[in-house]
């Protein structure tokens, strides 16, 4: 009798890479759920056009580049992309820019590197990069929480938006839209207002601005449930934490008029997003234990002293894409002892 | 002026005395690239590049006079690492340079051989024995399979035997991803 | 972690890094009790059953042997020999395939069995082991033909000659790898032969503490031997947490001492010596009773076997015979896996033996063992070194064996790898993580090779040419001279007149001719100064001309 011959070790595995996507996938559900709540359909309709986009082009590369396309779609690699990038970006945001963005993320900065696992770069947050520096006053424009806002825009008025690029007949942009609650704290700070002052504003809510930290608890609770499933593990998010949280309470001990105490850095921005979605994307983050949590701390760090001292409110995506960058050398100073090479011997 | 003129020779003269010292304190003595590329080289002497040896063959590459792909033995593995070591471009190899053959070596059929010696000087590694008018015989541990005994040889009795693989010296084959399968030996 | 070895002493464990649980499996083979295989009608004894030199064939082709008589061995020193399972004519010495991952053939003994277990004369037991010289012991243990039986296959003897003093011995009942349960039913079965094993161990190495290790999912055999340990103090069963690859020699020697073997060394360094149960038990046979080693424990199991059980079969068996005794296949599998799932391999055939090293026959159902697809790219998400035993960067290591960077899997500790399994199995891309390590290992051992065969070409090719030039120099040197002495002669010579000088000069001629004569009859000759190696070679090749000679004729 002949047999069929596999190397070792013969198991059913338990993993997989489309699991590992649909858990990251599901764990984000409940803060996009928030986020229409807060911030309209609009955010759904940028969903819908950011996955079909990145499907589309990953298909067209794929089928350029002579791999297999099903199989390769099947991974869910680019729904994560897409997604993560559709709720970094204003729900009004018009849907060329969101196609952009997904052909930049997908062909240049995820296939024409090898497709996944070969990308330097974390596709999403560098399609955002490009699209904030082209394209600054879209990029900004976000709607307030539906809670404060003056003009509420019916469906129709934001698929209008969206596909038209301008605002509903009647209303200006300005009108509309608003600062984001970092973006508002910079601006008032620059003109010398006082911390105290400033959370006078009703956009305030207890550590954030009203409705962004309930986003933010929500992808909280996604997060440490992915941890919980050992998707990730705990070691970036808490990092990235303790590095922003720590120079924010340096500041904030030093001038708590001129500096947000360290809850608001949390809850406010791409702050929880990123520590537990995006920098934990396992391609272009450090993989060794010790190199996580540098790579952590470093991306928290550089994340208040860009919002503090830098040109840009919010810097979750350029602080990722620095620590991107540095991520293998991390790795390669950071390399574990391995058995019988220590002393433990005697 | 005269500021600019002194700054300018003032750090001239100090760029000069630090290379000089550079140069004195960094010298490299000999021509290690001949020896680094021999090292390269399988070491067969087989004389396919057109050279003599394996040594001349390396001193012909290091002065530039010769390409690095004439190494059959070495096959494309010797011309990439060549490649590396020297900073050229890769050149593909020649169809007939190409061609891998499996690891041989050399049998002198005993029924045919006359004793005529000339194998024996042919040998770049003394790895056959005999003497005129007696059998000669390769010793199996030292041929490296160059297959420069064979055209002297008058009688055509010498053959190149493949190394028979066994499970002792058997490499694990490249894991093929598309196809999970270890591709085995051929069905017994 | 602490744990209560026995008599209520507290003992304290140590954890390695990674490890996977894994569902363990073993209840199918341990629902019966052992049962012995039946004699075959052939048997087939690889000469190559061990690490180590091959056996070289003691007896040939249409000789009769008996039963424990020794068939094969070596003088080197790494070898163990090995003897007849039963008696029976000699059928042949051949090619023939054996259990090994490349599926390729190996020379084997084949025995043809003629059914009448007939014993050879037995070294007499030694009953008083603790009053012989060790190096009795020793010899016995290698002239039993005892190799680790957990599948390591190294020769015991060599294991118990560490040259250094072994505090710590350590018995390894740990079996860790799922669907395997041949120690298990050993240690439930024959708890008075393995301890016995073990104090002979003890006695050889001089060890003052020995510690069975045993995972905590057998507690049946971890009791059995308690039971059975009654009035001694020096043995210790440690009941260890089941967490795979425990039963590795290394791991399990940190799991109990807390150290390391140093990388690239071997326990006997850190005073500890590791050894399988099953070893033990064939120790005691070869020492107390004189019996070698003939056969061993195997588990056949898996949802492809119709009877999943633990047998004791004569060594030389093949896979296909006993699982016919074990009901046969139910068409569920399309593997044959010759040891556990996790390091295990594949055979492509059912036609190959039993060897010492076999301890497991696994034909897993697709559910069991699934067929794994295609492997797609790796996301680097870390569980590879997260699980790894021996704390490697798997996902590095795949990456430089991928592009074929030999050095580099190097400098990223290949050689350290065990090969255990853990990083292939919690891969989310599926990549063959193993694979691709045993690849580079392999390919960096022939490399090596290849290098030094290159520079003992050189070193002989350098050495030929400095013979030429010195050969030539020297015929230079002579013939430079010849023309001083000449030269030198001419004037001093006595001009020879008429009849005489025409003598001299024909007399000359005839000289030259005969040295030109004799210096044909001489032309290069390296015959001289051989080693009796190359002698031996010569000498067998003339033999075996003068024979095919004689047959043309």
């Amino acid at each position: 009798m002949q047999f069929q011959t596999f190397s070792s070790p013969h198991t059913d595995r338990p993993n997989s890479v489309d699991k590992v996507m649909l858990q990251v996938i599901l764990a984000l559900l409940p803060g996009v759920l928030a986020m229409t709540w807060y911030f309209g359909p609009g955010v759904l309709i940028n969903i819908l056009i950011a996955t079909l986009s990145a499907v589309a082009f990953e298909a067209l590369v794929l089928k350029l580049r002579k791999r297999p396309v099903m199989s390769t779609l099947y991974d869910l690699s680019a729904v994560v992309t897409a997604i993560l990038f559709a709720i970094a970006v204003p729900p009004l945001l018009p849907w060329w820019l969101t196609v952009i963005g997904m052909a930049f993320a997908i062909i240049m900065v995820k296939q024409l590197y090898g497709g996944l696992g070969y990308n330097p770069f974390n596709p999403a947050m560098a399609a955002y990069v490009l699209l904030l520096i082209s394209w600054p006053i879209p990029m900004t424009s976000w709607l307030p929480p539906a809670v404060l806002s003056a003009n509420p825009l019916d469906f129709m008025q934001i698929v209008s938006a969206i596909f038209t690029g301008s605002p509903p007949t009647g209303l200006e942009w300005d009108a509309i839209t608003m600062a984001t609650p970092l973006d508002g704290m910079r601006t008032s700070l620059d003109q010398g207002h006082m911390i105290s002052e400033i959370f006078q504003s009703p956009v305030w809510g207890d550590f954030g601005g009203l409705g962004w930290e309930w986003v933010g608890n929500w992808f909280l609770m996604g997060g440490l449930w992915l941890i919980y499933k050992r998707t990730i593990t705990w070691h970036i998010p808490l990092a990235f934490f303790a590095g922003l949280t720590g120079l924010a309470m340096i500041a904030f001990l030093f001038d708590p008029e001129s500096y947000p105490f360290a809850l608001f850095h949390v809850f406010s921005g791409g702050a929880i997003l990123g520590a537990f979605f995006i920098a934990t994307d396992p391609v272009t983050a450090c993989t060794t234990r010790k190199g996580q949590l540098i790579y952590g701390v470093a991306i928290g760090m550089l994340v208040y002293i860009i919002r503090t001292w830098g040109g840009y409110p919010d810097a979750v995506a350029f602080a990722v894409l620095l620590l991107n960058m540095a991520a293998p050398t991390i790795d390669y100073y950071t390399q574990p002892q391995v058995f019988g090479h220590g002393d433990n011997h005697g | 002026m005269l500021i600019a003129i002194l700054t300018i020779t003032g750090l001239a003269t100090a760029f000069g005395l630090l290379l000089g010292y550079a140069n004195i304190r960094f010298h490299v003595e000999g021509d290690p690239v001949t020896d680094q590329i021999e090292a390269l080289l399988p070491q067969t002497q087989c004389g396919q590049c057109g050279f003599a040896g394996c040594r001349p063959y390396a001193e012909a590459i290091a002065g530039g006079e010769s390409e690095i792909n004439l190494c059959p033995p070495g096959g494309e593995a010797t011309m990439i690492a060549l490649s590396d070591l020297l900073g050229r471009d890769p050149v593909p190899l020649s169809e007939e340079t190409a061609e891998e053959k499996p690891k041989a070596i050399a049998l002198i059929k005993e029924q045919e051989c006359i004793g005529c010696t000339l194998c024996l000087q042919a040998c770049p590694v003394d790895a056959i024995i005999g003497a005129a008018k007696q059998m000669h015989v390769v010793i199996v541990s030292e041929c490296t399979g160059c297959e420069r005994c064979l055209p002297p040889c008058p009688v055509d009795c010498i053959v190149m035997e493949p190394i028979s693989q066994e499970s002792g010296g058997w490499r694990w084959p490249f894991p093929n991803s598309e196809h999970p399968e270890i591709v085995s030996a051929p069905p017994q | 972690m602490y744990v209560e070895s026995s008599k209520g002493k507290i003992r304290r464990l140590w954890d390695f890094h990674g490890g996977l649980h894994l569902p363990d499996n073993k209840r199918q083979s341990l629902q019966t009790d052992v049962t012995s295989a039946t004699m075959p009608a052939l048997l087939i004894l690889p000469l190559h059953q061990h690490i180590g030199e091959p056996a070289i064939p003691l007896v040939k082709p249409g000789d009769r042997v008996l039963k424990g008589e020794k068939i094969a061995d070596n003088n080197a020193p790494v070898c163990a020999p090995i003897h007849a399972p039963t008696s029976g004519i000699i059928k042949g010495i051949e090619a023939h395939p054996i259990p090994h991952p490349s599926g390729l053939n190996g020379p084997v003994i084949l025995l043809e069995v003629d059914g009448k277990e007939e014993w050879t004369d037995l070294p007499a037991p030694i009953s008083n082991f603790k009053n012989v010289d060790k190096s009795l012991l020793l010899r016995r243990v290698r002239d039993a033909g005892i190799v680790g039986l957990g599948g390591a296959t190294f020769p015991a003897a060599i294991k118990l000659n560490p040259g250094k003093a072994i505090k710590t011995l350590i018995i390894n009942g740990a079996e860790c790898e799922p669907f395997i349960s041949c120690d298990d039913r050993l240690m439930q079965g024959a708890p008075e032969r393995i301890l016995n094993g073990v104090r002979i161990l003890q006695h050889i190495l001089g060890a003052e503490e020995c510690l069975i290790g045993i995972e905590d999912n057998k507690p049946d055999a971890i009791s059995t031997l308690r039971s059975h340990l009654a009035d001694d103090d020096s043995i210790e069963v440690v009941r260890i947490p089941t967490l795979y690859p425990s039963g590795g020699e290394k791991q399990l020697i940190q799991i109990l001492t807390g150290r390391e073997v140093p990388s690239g060394g071997f326990p006997a360094q850190l005073g500890v010596i590791c050894h399988n149960v099953a070893t033990a038990a064939a120790i005691a046979d070869a020492v107390l009773e004189g019996r070698p080693l003939i056969s061993r424990l195997v588990t056949l199991t898996g949802d492809g076997i119709a009877n999943p059980c633990n047998m004791e079969v004569p060594l030389g068996i093949t896979a296909a015979n006993l699982i016919e005794q074990a009901g046969g296949y139910t068409g569920k599998s399309s593997q044959l896996i010759m040891g556990g799932p996790m390091m295990g391999f594949n055979l492509s055939t059912d036609q190959v033996p039993i060897t010492k090293g076999s301890n497991c026959l696994l034909v897993p159902s697709e559910e069991e063992v699934p067929t794994t697809g295609p492997a797609l790219a790796c996301i680097r998400c870390g569980r590879c070194a997260e699980v790894c035993p021996v704390n490697l960067l798997p996902q590095q290591m795949y990456w430089f064996s991928r592009a074929r960077e030999l050095e580099k899997v190097q400098d990223y500790n290949l050689f350290d790898c065990i090969e255990c399994g853990c990083c292939s199995h919690v891969c989310p891309s599926h990549i063959p993580l193993v694979h691709y390590f045993r690849f580079a290992k392999t390919e960096s051992w022939a490399m090596e090779k290849e290098q030094q065969a290159a520079d003992h070409a050189k070193k002989r090719h350098d050495f030929r040419i400095a013979r030429l030039e010195r050969l030539d120099a020297e015929r230079k040197a002579r013939l430079r001279k010849k023309k001083e002495d000449l030269s030198k002669k001419k004037p001093l010579k006595p001009a020879a007149t008429g009849e005489d000088a025409k003598k001299a000069a024909i007399e000359a001629a005839m000289k030259r001719a005969a040295a030109k004569k004799a210096a044909l009859q001489s032309p290069p000759k390296n015959t001289d100064n051989l080693t009796p190696a190359q002698q031996k070679q010569v000498d067998a090749v003339d033999k075996h001309r003068a024979e095919t000679t004689a047959d043309q004729e």
